[in-house]
């Protein structure tokens, strides 16, 4: 019988334990208890969140892998196929900037590995508190240079994200990572089959570091979490970059290799498991062949241990010495640790001798899954509502405040610190969604993230409709045709009904708008208790979403292209519900976010249309600081001046700063007007001015709110960050 | 003209330069193992950038004792060409083909982005195609770009390539690329390969590889 206590150190109730016991048949010991204890928990076990998932689309003609596997997987044509995940590595991030995020970008370019593809790019989605907090610039520095640290050494390019500094975030930062690769062929699976073919551990040896981070990632950050530290792992880019080389090289030259697994949390314990539950067999591992980095570690100190840079190979029986050398020559190890068995069981053995044993179901289907009890919060009426709209006197002035605040302003401070160039497939970042070239293929691909807490906090339903919806939305404007989604769903405590109601109305809300824009969800990650003593952060669903352009013609980007081109709003701009302006002015975050599905289907659909018809030079969706906001990063990116007036019956703070979506500028030339207002004639659309040289200049209903230059916009729009951080 | 890539456990550019010659230059090029020692039929040697045994001392301190460099030594010496293109300009420093050293960036920051360069000599095989006094953009991403050298004089005459207008890293006097005193071994800290097609932003760098590619 165990303790509370003893129980509480390892993140299990009483009941959980008892049911554990009773499935079981009998008392686990220490290193069964360790195990089930990390594939029991949240992080592992998605206790809370699985039949909430269950409400994704997962499927598509083009859907090769969905959920279930380290990466979905989708075809591009008969030759290629691409892989993409999502991963949060909140909690190591905020007791170790550095080596939290790194580490972060390793798992993540692992389980993109697993799937036998080439990781081409990384992307992160960063959110902390304000820049105002020397805490904060210090985890913001730290997790920058960390995922620049591991991610420039490895040669995997950095080539967008998107960033966020709100209140909610100040203790508990969120850093979830994106990996895409490329691979020819049948997608690999981390899978083991075939009874008597070898498991193989390969990579870095497994040392004392890490334990128990899964399940450290499974409670609420507190004063004491500090004293977590050790359970954050170190990353060693170097050896990663080697075992990307060896894992590509050997899958290349042979066929030996069956199944490829990340081991990431819960380490050599899970990834043997998941290997055995996917292949419907069993495993038998002998602790004593694992390489170790230091003496006298124990069987669950080695089953546990979270080291980094290692994978788990199931490799065909009598062919490991086709592979070995390939490892060899990378200096990696190449350890047989195991083998498949017929027993649906996970068996521990050291130096031959049984040390532990437990059935897979009971560490993979049996692990609980909770039903949530959600309550929708009682403010939540009352923060939907903005009692006074603050009447703004300086429009000049705010749109500078906005621009350079770090919430808008150019991210060049961050991205310049990565290399985003590395294997020379860039073609556009830092300006909407990232454009990459396929070497050989004639089409590119779009890759975005973009992430929501402010709409999901007054409105969780209609914020995650808005997140897939945006981030749809922006690579519909670079060209790129949606093809698939990988999300990492950030939210606190899941116990707590009202952080249950938040999660389920926002996967609603998600799922709805992925169904209505025909985009499936392959893969994803869920990341709860991102919770300390004074916040719970925002729900903050994250969404990356890979789009194809057909071809180099097609690409279109935002900045303003030529003087004289005629500028259009394709949407209804207006609505300060969840506005950046609101809470700048007011220093909260306010009012009812709002969205038009319908809209969203037809826009995009024409709009993809109308770029592939090379009708538009530019297009630039509207959403954080509003239409302002959004004409100021147009201008400043193209170098062009505006002149715009605007004839409604709204004012000018809703239509300037509100941020109803959806909403898209597009230029055209001034002498295919006609064709484009009948090309977009069954929505709204608005012409609303010209391009030209210099001055960037607004009218609302011919009286001028704003005359500025250019230089002055970009002035602001570049320093914001910067400012804070020299 | 037949190009060897020499890839050290770490190198991350080895592609990219295998990219531009194979595809963009149509010449002959292979991959180099830096265990091995042979470079039979080479005419330039290329060491591309990366992260050499993750520059965990100083950047390529310790690739500069694998097997190959002595046979790039040998190779250098009988005037065969030797372009380090970043982290390979790093190694070629800590070999001692190339004079100077490399430290910390001013800012202690990694940086990737484009930079302008002046170019100071023409008369060398790796600069053939550019003008005297051209202006031309090429992007960095390093770590550690901050040329050094105790005696500047000793070097002058090397200079290749200078940063334009501003200076990204605190190199001494601007220097971005320089020779060897023979001219045959080159080491720039710009990436050349990362800007070889109109796609990706800019040519400039191509004109680096013709120049090798006319050379002979």
């Amino acid at each position: 019988m165990r303790t509370k206590e003893e129980l509480q150190r390892i993140s299990m109730t009483l009941e959980e334990y008892q049911l554990a016991k009773s499935i079981l048949g009998r008392e686990p010991n220490d290193l069964e208890l360790g195990m089930i204890a990390v594939m029991w928990s949240e992080h592992c076990g998605y206790k809370h969140s699985k039949k909430t998932l269950k409400l994704f689309p997962t499927t598509g003609p083009h859907v090769l892998q969905g959920p279930g596997e380290n990466a979905g997987v989708i075809k591009l044509d008969e030759e290629l196929a691409l892989a993409m995940k999502m991963e949060s590595h909140n909690h190591p991030s905020a007791i170790e900037p550095y080596q939290g995020a790194a580490t972060g970008v390793g798992g993540i370019v692992r389980d993109i590995l697993a799937m036998g593809a080439r990781p081409i790019a990384l992307l992160d989605s960063l959110r902390f508190g304000l820049l105002d907090n020397s805490k904060t610039r210090y985890l913001f520095s730290g997790v920058v240079s960390g995922i620049a640290g591991y991610g420039n050494c490895i040669g995997v390019p950095t080539i967008g994200g998107e960033l966020a500094f709100e209140k909610p975030y100040t203790e508990n930062p969120l850093v979830n990572v994106m990996c895409v690769g490329l691979l020819k062929g049948k997608p690999k699976s981390g899978k083991a089959v075939g009874i008597g073919n070898s498991l193989v551990l390969v990579g870095a040896s497994t040392g004392r570091d890490g334990i128990h981070g899964a399940t450290f990632a499974s409670l609420e950050l507190t004063s004491e979490s500090i004293e977590r530290r050790p359970a954050v792992q170190a990353g060693d880019p170097f050896m990663e970059k080697l075992l990307i080389e060896a894992i590509l090289e050997a899958l290349e030259k042979s066929d030996a290799i069956i199944g490829i697994q990340d081991m990431g949390a819960a380490g050599i314990t899970s990834s043997s498991v998941e290997m055995a539950s996917r292949g419907g067999v069993g495993v038998e591992i002998d602790v004593t062949m694992v390489p170790q980095r230091e003496k006298g570690m124990t069987p669950e100190e080695i089953m546990l241990s979270e080291s980094q840079e290692r994978m788990l190979l199931c490799i065909e029986k009598g062919r490991e010495e086709e592979i070995r050398p390939i490892f060899e020559k990378w200096g990696l190890n190449f350890a047989i640790i195991g083998h498949v068995i017929e027993e649906r069981v996970v068996r521990v053995k050291e130096k031959g001798k049984i040390v532990g044993e437990l059935p897979i179901d009971l560490l993979t289907e049996k692990v609980p899954a909770y039903d949530l009890i959600t309550k929708e919060p009682e403010r939540l009426k009352e923060i939907q509502i903005i009692e006074n709209i603050p009447k703004v006197e300086d429009y000049e002035g705010v749109l500078l405040r906005l621009l350079g605040s770090p919430n808008c302003s150019s991210s060049s401070w961050v991205y310049q610190q990565y290399d985003h160039m590395v294997e020379t497939n860039t073609v556009s970042i830092g300006t909407g969604a990232s454009i990459l070239r396929v070497k050989g293929k004639p089409y590119l691909l779009g890759i975005t993230t973009d992430g929501e807490g402010r709409y999901c906090y007054l409105d969780p339903y209609i914020g995650g409709m808005m997140v897939v919806a945006e981030s749809a939305r922006n690579l519909i404007c670079v060209g790129a045709e949606p093809l698939a989604i990988t999300d990492c769903l950030n939210f606190g405590n899941p116990e707590d009904p009202e952080v249950a109601w938040y999660f389920v109305e926002t996967v609603k809300g998600m799922s709805e708008c992925a169904r209505r824009l025909n985009i499936p969800v392959i893969g994803g990650n869920v990341s709860f208790y991102n919770e300390s003593e004074n916040y719970t952060v925002y729900p903050t669903p994250i969404v990356g979403m890979v789009g194809k352009i057909e071809n180099i013609e097609t690409i279109c980007t935002p900045e303003f292209k030529k003087e004289g081109d005629t500028i259009y709003i394709l949407g209804e701009p207006g609505n300060l519900g969840g506005s950046l302006l609101i809470e700048e002015l007011l220093g909260e975050v306010k009012g009812k976010p709002s969205f038009n599905i319908e809209l969203e289907v037809k826009l995009e659909d024409l709009l993809l249309k109308a770029i592939r018809s090379r009708l538009i030079n530019s297009a630039q969706d509207v959403s954080r600081g509003g239409l302002g906001v959004a004409l100021a990063e147009c201008s400043i990116w193209g170098n062009l001046g505006v002149d715009i007036n605007i004839e409604t019956g709204k004012i000018p703070e809703e239509v300037l700063f509100g941020e109803a979506q959806p909403v898209v500028i597009i230029t055209v030339d001034s002498d295919r007007e006609k064709e484009i207002e009948q090309f977009f004639k069954d929505i709204p659309i608005k012409k609303v001015g010209k391009v030209i040289r210099n001055n960037f200049t607004v009218k609302i209903n011919g009286n001028e709110i704003i005359n500025l230059d250019i230089e002055t916009l970009k002035k602001e729009w570049s320093s914001g960050i910067e400012r804070w951080m020299k | 003209m037949n190009f060897g890539i020499v890839v050290f456990p770490g190198t991350n550019c080895d592609r990219d330069c295998y990219y531009v010659i194979r595809d963009i230059l149509n010449q002959p090029v292979k991959f180099i193992w830096h265990r091995e020692n042979d470079l039979k039929g080479i005419d330039c040697v290329v060491l591309p950038g990366g992260f050499s045994y993750g520059d965990y001392l100083r950047a390529g301190a310790i690739a500069r004792f694998s097997p190959i460099m002595s046979s790039v030594r040998e190779f250098a010496d009988k005037g065969g060409l030797v372009i380090g293109i970043c982290n390979g300009f790093q190694i070629l420093t800590e070999a001692g083909l190339l004079p100077g050293a490399l430290g910390r960036n001013r800012s202690l920051r990694f940086i990737c982005r484009y930079v302008n360069l002046i170019i100071e000599r023409n008369d060398t095989p790796f600069t053939s195609e550019f003008e005297k006094g051209e202006i031309v953009r090429m992007p960095i991403a390093h770590n550690e770009g901050n040329y050094y050298i105790d005696d500047l004089s000793k070097v002058e005459k090397q200079v290749v390539l200078r940063y334009y207008g501003e200076n990204p890293n605190g190199a001494l006097d601007n220097i971005a690329g320089i020779v060897n005193e023979r001219g045959n071994v080159f080491g720039l800290m710009p990436h050349p390969e990362r800007c070889s097609e109109k796609i990706l932003g800019s040519e400039d760098g191509l004109r680096i590889f013709k120049s090798i590619v006319r050379s002979l």
